[in-house]
């Protein structure tokens, strides 16, 4: 058992957290929360599963440098369309019905 | 070795923990500084893992940058909603 | 309310997924093939000494030229969706603040182009730089002194589309050498310095961007 591959599964658990996350939270913001949350869980993977035998791998190392910049320009974007909808229609989940 | 390894299950025990809460706490404000707080956690663990260039991308983008959108979506969120009250 | 049975289904689907994730992982047989071998033995090519900004730049420049785009287009999407033509005036903020942020925002300007130069041969590079840009428009931004984005100026669209525009410059101008991107060694360097100098400059106006465009909209629509 190395770090990389310690790592590795607490970002598989990640990943997962974040999944229900998205499916079971209602309020827009808090999605958003967890689709980041699940993000930084394949990142994890990503680097971690590549240096389970120690030793840093520059290759993924520059991808998930690129993805956390992806991952905040997505996460703004978000924002912006969350807080549109919340501007025009006052609601702050995508259901019809608004349940908090 | 087995000091480092205990400190990196410690760590990944501490990530888990904080996005656990981020995703279950009910104030969202609170959610918001949680993931800053998880977003710190990572680039501890990007240390751990020999990747110093995600490590500063991510105490400055992922952990500053967010929480600086998210808290400022959670203030304007709060402020037109205690305006329409 | 989501029904408690299928958040039940949902969150034992999930665990079982998990489980075999991490299973699969301990699982995993050696990789065929050994990146970091490669990596090092193209080093001396790639015409900087830090593999992170060679394989970013160079080895995998293409990725970079494409996520720098993705960017621009996701500062399209705040500004078209965040849609007010006047920005509010900036609230005046505690002189101290205003003081601290003056103080620091030369500072963290300094250390910006300082991780650019530094990326060449040790963690740093344009990436870092340009947040630490963005870091220091924000700080402006909330101590009063910087105005939230309205229609960003001519000026601003030209810093902006910057980095993007020296990249595909540089990569149409590569083309003829039969492949995308490919510098040649001797002038490898100067390139992706080029390149990474237009990068941070667009980056950090790009993640201070999405902050500023974004934050405009705070209090109420009346």
């Amino acid at each position: 058992m190395s770090g990389g591959m310690i790592f590795a599964g607490a970002g598989a658990v990640l990943f997962t957290m974040g999944l229900v996350g998205v499916v079971l939270i209602g309020p827009l913001l808090r999605r958003i929360l967890a689709f980041n949350v699940m993000g930084s869980g394949a990142f994890l993977v990503l680097v971690g599963l590549a240096q389970r035998d120690g030793g840093a791998d520059p290759v993924p190392q520059a991808m998930v440098l690129t993805g956390i910049v992806v991952a905040v320009a997505s996460t703004a974007l978000a924002l912006a369309l969350a807080r549109r909808l919340h501007r025009l229609t006052g609601r702050t989940t995508l259901s019809a019905t608004d349940d908090d | 070795m087995s000091t480092s390894l205990a400190f990196d299950l410690l760590l990944a025990a501490a990530l888990l923990w904080s996005a656990w809460r981020t995703l279950a706490t009910p104030d969202i404000f609170r959610a918001a500084i949680l993931f800053i707080v998880f977003g710190l956690l990572l680039t501890l663990a990007w240390a751990r893992l020999a990747a110093p260039d995600i490590a500063l991308a991510e105490a400055a983008i992922g952990a500053g940058l967010t929480g600086a959108l998210l808290l400022d979506a959670v203030g304007a969120l709060r402020a037109r909603r205690d305006s329409a009250l | 309310m989501i029904p408690l049975l299928k958040r039940a289904a949902v969150i034992l689907a999930a665990a079982s997924f998990a489980g075999a994730l991490v299973f699969a992982m301990l699982d995993l047989p050696a990789p065929g093939v050994h990146l970091p071998a490669a990596v090092e033995a193209n080093m001396a090519a790639s015409g900087v000494a830090h593999p992170v900004t060679a394989v970013l730049l160079n080895f995998r420049g293409y990725d970079t030229l494409l996520e720098v785009g993705v960017l621009l287009l996701a500062l399209l999407g705040v500004l078209a969706v965040g849609a007010r033509a006047t920005p509010p005036a900036p609230a005046p903020g505690e002189p101290v603040k205003r003081m601290f942020a003056r103080l620091a925002a030369p500072l963290m300007v300094l250390v910006a182009v300082y991780l650019l130069w530094a990326g060449a041969i040790q963690p740093g590079g344009a990436f870092q730089a340009g947040a630490v840009l963005g870091a220091a428009a924000v700080l402006l931004h909330l101590t009063g002194i910087l105005p939230g984005w309205g229609a960003p100026g001519l000026r601003l669209r030209a810093g902006l589309a910057a980095g993007f525009l020296i990249f595909l410059v540089v990569a149409g101008a590569l083309l003829a050498q039969g492949a995308v991107l490919a510098y040649p060694p001797a002038q490898a360097g100067r390139l992706i310095l080029l390149i990474e100098a237009g990068l941070t400059v667009s980056l950090g106006l790009i993640l201070a961007g999405l902050f500023l465009a974004l934050s405009r909209d705070s209090g109420d629509e009346a």
